[in-house]
């Protein structure tokens, strides 16, 4: 078995730098799908285990995310929270904690085991990212939402005043984006020339109380962000080689004068037959049973915790 | 304010040197911290003129972005400079920098610990003509109940400009409350700001008054009457609401056995309630509030306004006589 990391200490990610410039071989594809197909196992347990939070959205993200960490980003050994010489990300959903909390184990910051104590007190897994309990990896809390992007252009703007050629990502829910802040950071971020950040949105068309159409209707997202000044690519977020190769795309087209957003086309439960296609798995967890259902379709690949 | 314009010296130390906006102060702080602190960077929101930030812009354009009107995102970016290690200094009206962003403060500065220090001027009555839409009185409240939140309410331009300097070393979320109005400035240039160390004005032995803000322009010619009428006050200017100097609270009013907390807020929620907890607790004594009763304001002359609403020295005097009395 492949692990792309040690469970503890200093940890460098291999960048594969020699494949960032073509398409990444198959071979690498199918260990980011092994390692995503981990990190889901993980998300259905967490929730089961906590019997609360977001399986739905955590499960939509595992691809996007496990890419990110395991191929994108360039980081420095262990964690500072300035973040200075790496590239640093900014979770705006902080609901799919589930699925960032794994990849961020997996990648070093963290002990794995520490997945057990998700939701649980006394314990730095909180229901919703957090600075607050110190957990290595995390930058700001999130929740309440519409605030990252805002947070991400800061840093962005930092690493432009630094010199500090390194990019600044953050993701969003699709949902999320009917909070007008979002749409204050998009001017901002279009004014100011903010070209080292890469905004992915989750376009699962789906939120609490049903279908973004039905709730709120986004309407035409591309033309929005586009009419924003923002330069806008497509993903589909559960196809691995898609994501990777968006995600490599989507570094040439900063240092442009334009931010990056990445429409990320995902399914809510992608992996778990039955929480696929609903907004009803947005923030439940399965039961014994359910949880055993799901834990059939995803494959133990790295262990779990 | 009818001693403001000739020079005088008040209690043997106080010497009045004119009328500035402690808004000033805050301008002329942050263009200090431009030379001093390279990671001290500025973001406003289409209020350049208003908060007096227009030196700092002009001598240091690559460390000031304009974030137009919309505070939310502000302070988000805000919270994001501070991650990377700046020192963010957000400047706009004290209404949109507390209750329009109260969710923001919340979430990515004051639970995610950033350093980002929150400016905000045109706070309490004293803004005047624009009336109540804009005559924040809650502001206090809301910043001081955030864990880990340092609230300062400087009472001149001089304390304001130390305040403006002095938060730039302090690791933490700040919020520092300012206001319009030209208002008489007494504290020396030189005293030194230490945030959360109450400062004696003048030492009495009747009652404490402890006073924040523009009111301690206002409690300073209360005493002045109140010495007259052979009554001895101690003056204690708390401009930290937040941390409090409860120390220095409880001793003074162990030794007077009285108190009267004087502030441009609303009764509720301000530097009043915070007096009053730390004497219930460890010292209980009469008190009586000089505040705004409850009420949102309305247009008018500053001056005008603190007469109306109960923060004119006269409302000080009365104050001073109920909590004496009630003393027994």
């Amino acid at each position: 078995m492949w692990l792309p990391f040690c469970l503890s200490g200093p940890t460098k990610i291999p960048t594969f730098e020699s494949q960032r410039e073509t398409h990444p071989p198959m071979s690498q594809i199918a260990e980011l799908q092994r390692t995503a197909s981990q990190v889901r196992r993980d998300i259905v347990r967490m929730v089961a285990q906590a019997k609360s939070g977001h399986p739905g959205g955590s499960l939509g993200c595992a691809d996007f995310l496990t890419a990110l960490y395991f191929h994108t980003m360039d980081r420095q050994p262990g964690f500072s929270m300035e973040g200075k010489n790496e590239d640093m990300f900014f979770l705006s959903n902080g609901h799919i904690s589930p699925v960032w909390y794994s990849v961020l184990a997996h990648s070093g910051y963290f002990p794995v085991s520490e997945l057990g104590t998700f939701r649980q007190i006394n314990g730095r897994l909180q229901g919703h990212p957090t600075t607050h309990e110190g957990l290595p990896g995390v930058r700001m809390s999130s929740g309440s939402l519409g605030q990252g992007i805002s947070v991400a252009i800061g840093a962005a703007l930092s690493k432009k005043m630094d010199g500090d050629n390194h990019m600044i990502y953050c993701l969003t829910g699709d949902g999320e984006l009917q909070e007008g802040q979002i749409w204050e950071a998009a001017l901002f971020a279009a004014h100011h020339q903010v070209d080292n950040l890469i905004v992915t949105v989750d376009w699962n068309g789906q939120q609490i109380d049903g279908s973004t159409d039905h709730v709120m209707s986004l309407g035409d997202l591309p033309a929005k962000w586009t009419a924003f000044g923002w330069d806008v690519l497509h993903m589909n977020g559960n196809d691995m080689a898609d994501v990777v190769r968006v995600l490599d795309q989507a570094k040439t087209h900063t240092g442009k004068g334009k931010p990056v957003v990445i429409l990320m086309k995902t399914e809510m439960g992608a992996g778990v037959d039955f929480m696929m296609g609903s907004h009803k798995w947005h923030g439940i967890a399965p039961n014994a049973e359910q949880t055993e259902s799901a834990l059939a379709q995803l494959t133990e690949t790295l262990g779990d915790y | 304010m009818e001693a403001q314009t000739s020079t005088q010296t008040l209690f043997g130390r106080f010497t009045v040197t004119g009328k500035k906006a402690t808004r000033d102060g805050f301008g002329t702080g942050l263009h200090a911290l431009g030379n001093t602190h390279p990671d001290v960077v500025a973001l406003c929101a289409d209020l350049l003129g208003s908060l007096k930030m227009n030196d700092f812009v002009r001598d240091w354009p690559e460390r000031f972005f304009q974030a137009g009107i919309s505070e939310a995102n502000m302070m988000g970016i805000a919270a994001g400079l501070a991650t990377t290690g700046k020192i963010p200094y957000t400047g706009t009206f004290a209404n949109f920098s507390t209750g329009r962003v109260y969710d923001q403060i919340r979430q990515s500065i004051a639970y995610s610990d950033k350093n980002v220090k929150i400016c905000a001027s045109h706070a309490g009555l004293t803004l005047g003509e624009d009336g109540a839409t804009h005559q924040i009185l809650e502001d206090i409240g809301m910043m001081k109940m955030l864990p880990g939140m340092t609230v300062i309410n400087p009472c001149d331009a001089n304390q304001t400009h130390a305040a403006t300097v002095a938060i730039a070393d302090h690791h933490g979320p700040v919020y520092l409350r300012f206001g319009r109005p030209g208002w008489p400035v007494f504290i020396p240039a030189d005293e030194p700001f230490v945030i959360g160390k109450a400062l004696t004005l003048k030492r009495g032995e009747a009652v404490s008054i402890f006073a924040t803000g523009h009111l301690v322009w206002q409690a300073m010619e209360a005493v002045q009457i109140l010495e007259a009428q052979g009554i001895s006050c101690e003056l204690i200017n708390i401009h930290t609401i937040k941390p409090l100097d409860e120390a220095a609270i409880i001793e003074s009013v162990s030794r007077t056995g009285c108190a009267v907390s004087c502030e441009e807020h609303n009764r509720i929620g301000g530097l009043g309630d915070s007096i009053a907890q730390t004497l219930v607790r460890h010292r209980p004594a009469p008190q009586e509030y000089v505040a705004v009763d409850d009420s949102f304001g309305e247009s008018g002359k500053p001056e005008e306004l603190l007469v109306k609403y109960g923060l004119a020295p006269q409302d000080v005097v009365n104050a001073v006589h109920r909590a004496i009395k009630r003393k027994g």
